[in-house]
């Protein structure tokens, strides 16, 4: 208060802000280079980034175009991974491939996490009757086995790359939402949450300049990790035909049409899920770095 | 722990209650006219009216899930679309086939993936850790599904050493009593069959089991490596108690816990994977029966199916905290 009584004008930031320490994530990043299978789980990953992006470039030849006089050919100069039964380019399929089942992955995991965090947010902050509904409706969902789940919402809205990246990013909302309650509800016990409600921050500012970015780093974790989980999901629902619809290059979809020719044509089956397992680990790798260096208590 | 038995149960009651309204929900949530969808744009009105009629979905939606409910609790899963055979009983073989299949899997996990991660955390640094935890985190990066192609390419269609389709010989049919292959089998008394049947197991377990093996053995590895610091651990050495003893006598009991969670949570991937697993060896079990009712858009049998394992999950999941109860009593009074 000045003189005449009044409350000063000072921005609640400002009274809290303290003196610029060396960023957490500096610090993170230094102890995540140290890490060998982090840094080959993150060259993995970028890799893929890159054959994704630069797919139209790197393929010597369309992805979709077919030439039967060709089909189920062995690795040549002209085809390195071979010929499916298409008579397709192996390896064009491939890295367009890696496009498709990064971006589901990505998307599939940014929209879980948006959703996820937002309900976590809310059950976790407010508690009360809105803590009981959202976390009744994890409950429930978390009772479905992922991938069951996953095969009820695509029956409900029909095979397509697209449904089939909206019930990946479904059947992972809870993850995100319980991990985010949880933190939300330590965090809030924080003198400096208390010092902001004592300052009279609003609710809203509270939660997202404050609470938020002090739960980020499990979700950050998670969320690596779990874009793997996401490519294996989506992989599985193109396997079964509910995913990527021919001639779609997804890799869940090539093992699937491939399957039948495994006998004469062993490449055409090996190629699309080592590609997988090498995306998926390298997820795996670099998550598992990336908490270790995030919370140095773990390791 | 009696009480504590009491209230996980009581608990699973709006779980059950919420997973019943998601299932019924699938039918509901197609969008347009579930009957029309069902039976495909080209269907006359009049078969189009006569299942909505049988499917009871010209009734008020409260009405329909109250039917629902009642059905269930008197086990009742409706009828199929396309046999007109009553789900219930025509599930009930493939239950046992996937029972067979997920037990043998686990039990592969557990046996393969306990001892690898305990010989890790006993052999720290060494090569053996090395490569166990190479293969464990390799493992948990494979699709199932990928892994059960290249076993039947490799052990099946290369080397011939294993069967890679169905449960048993169809020249030689196993008679069948209670459905368990390995049961009937040893009830014949009929050792050749029996040892067809486990061959048949080996190719869908392993490509199932994979992955829970992978995880069980690096929660092992961690759970253990705690465990092998503490006192009581070095006292059993130090009084010249075997290594062998020290680790499956004292240590394992006490890191066993967060082990038994994690095999829980896969048993949940194990019924999710048989889905596929089943599809790629042609195992009869419910995870095929809900394949094909899926390609013939049967929405009874798909939530039946999706029911079926998701109550098996909800109810292993009960069982795995009871065990942790008992395994950690302090559990009980958090």
């Amino acid at each position: 208060m000045n003189a005449n009584g009044q409350t000063a004008d000072v921005p609640v930031e400002a009274v809290l802000r303290t003196p610029p320490k060396r960023s957490v994530w500096v610090d993170a990043w230094k102890r995540l280079k140290r890490q060998r299978a982090a840094m080959v789980g993150g060259s993995l990953v970028a890799l893929f980034i890159v054959i994704g992006l630069l797919a139209p470039v790197l393929a010597p030849y369309d992805p979709t175009a077919q030439d039967l006089s060709h089909h189920l050919q062995p690795a040549s100069a002209q085809h390195w991974l071979g010929t499916d039964e298409a008579g397709r380019d192996e390896l064009s399929r491939l890295l367009y491939g890696a496009r498709i089942s990064l971006t589901i992955g990505f998307f599939s995991v940014v929209s879980s996490l948006i959703v996820g965090a937002l309900l976590g947010l809310v059950a976790g902050f407010f508690g009360g009757w809105a803590d009981v509904l959202i976390s009744r409706v994890f409950d429930v969902m978390l009772a479905f086995p992922s991938i069951l789940l996953a095969i009820a919402i695509v029956a409900i809205l029909g095979p397509g790359l697209f449904n089939a990246l909206l019930a990946v990013a479904i059947i992972n909302v809870p993850t995100y939402g319980r991990l985010i309650r949880s933190r939300v509800l330590s965090v809030k016990q924080e003198e400096y949450v208390l010092a902001c409600r004592a300052l009279g921050m609003s609710n809203a500012r509270l939660l997202f300049r404050h609470v938020l970015p002090n739960s980020w780093a499990p979700l950050i974790v998670q969320a690596t990790l779990g874009i793997g989980t996401a490519i294996l999901d989506a992989a599985a629902l193109g396997f079964l035909g509910l995913g990527a619809q021919p001639p779609s290059p997804e890799w869940g979809k090539m093992l699937s049409d491939a399957k039948d020719y495994i006998s004469n044509a062993p490449w055409i089956v090996a190629a699309p899920g080592i590609a997988i397992a090498l995306s998926v680990l390298g997820f795996n790798l670099f998550g598992d770095g990336l908490r270790d260096a995030l919370d140095p208590k773990m390791k | 722990m009696l009480q504590y038995a009491i209230r996980r149960i009581l608990q699973l009651i709006p779980v059950l209650f919420g997973v019943s309204i998601v299932v019924f929900a699938i039918i509901h949530l197609i969008p347009g006219d579930p009957a029309q969808v069902i039976l495909g744009q080209q269907a006359d009105p009049q078969t189009v009216a006569d299942l909505r009629h049988n499917l009871g979905l010209d009734k008020p939606l409260y009405q329909q899930y109250l039917m629902f409910l009642a059905q269930l609790l008197h086990g009742d899963l409706g009828k199929s679309l396309v046999t007109q055979q009553p789900i219930a009983s025509e599930m009930f073989p493939h239950l046992a086939a996937t029972a067979e299949l997920t037990l043998f899997s686990m039990v592969f996990a557990i046996v393969v993936g306990v001892n690898a991660g305990i010989l890790s955390a006993w052999k720290r640094n060494t090569w053996f850790d090395y490569v166990a935890m190479v293969i464990a985190l390799v493992g948990v990066s494979v699709p199932i599904f990928w892994l059960g192609l290249m076993e039947q390419w490799l052990f099946g269609l290369k080397l011939h050493w294993l069967p890679v389709i169905g449960r048993a010989d169809p020249r030689d049919p196993v008679t069948e009593v209670t459905h368990f292959y390995l049961i009937d089998t040893l009830l014949a008394g009929n050792a050749h069959q029996f040892w067809t049947v486990v061959q048949h197991l080996i190719l869908p377990g392993i490509a199932l089991g994979t992955i829970p093996m992978a995880v069980i053995a690096r929660m092992t590895r961690s759970s253990m490596l705690e465990v092998l610091k503490h006192d009581y651990v070095r006292t059993a050495r130090a009084k010249g108690l075997a290594d062998f003893w020290v680790i499956y006598k004292h240590a394992l009991k006490n890191s066993f816990a967060p082990v038994l969670t994690v095999i829980g949570i896969q048993l949940g991937s194990l019924l999710g994977g048989a889905v596929l697993t089943e599809t790629i060896f042609g195992w009869p079990g419910v995870g095929l029966y809900l394949y094909n009712g899926i390609g013939a858009r049967d929405y009874p049998v798909i939530q039946s199916g999706i029911l079926v394992l998701s109550v098996i999950f909800i109810v292993v999941n009960l069982i795995v905290d009871l065990l942790y109860a008992y395994f950690d009593p302090r559990i009980q009074y958090k």
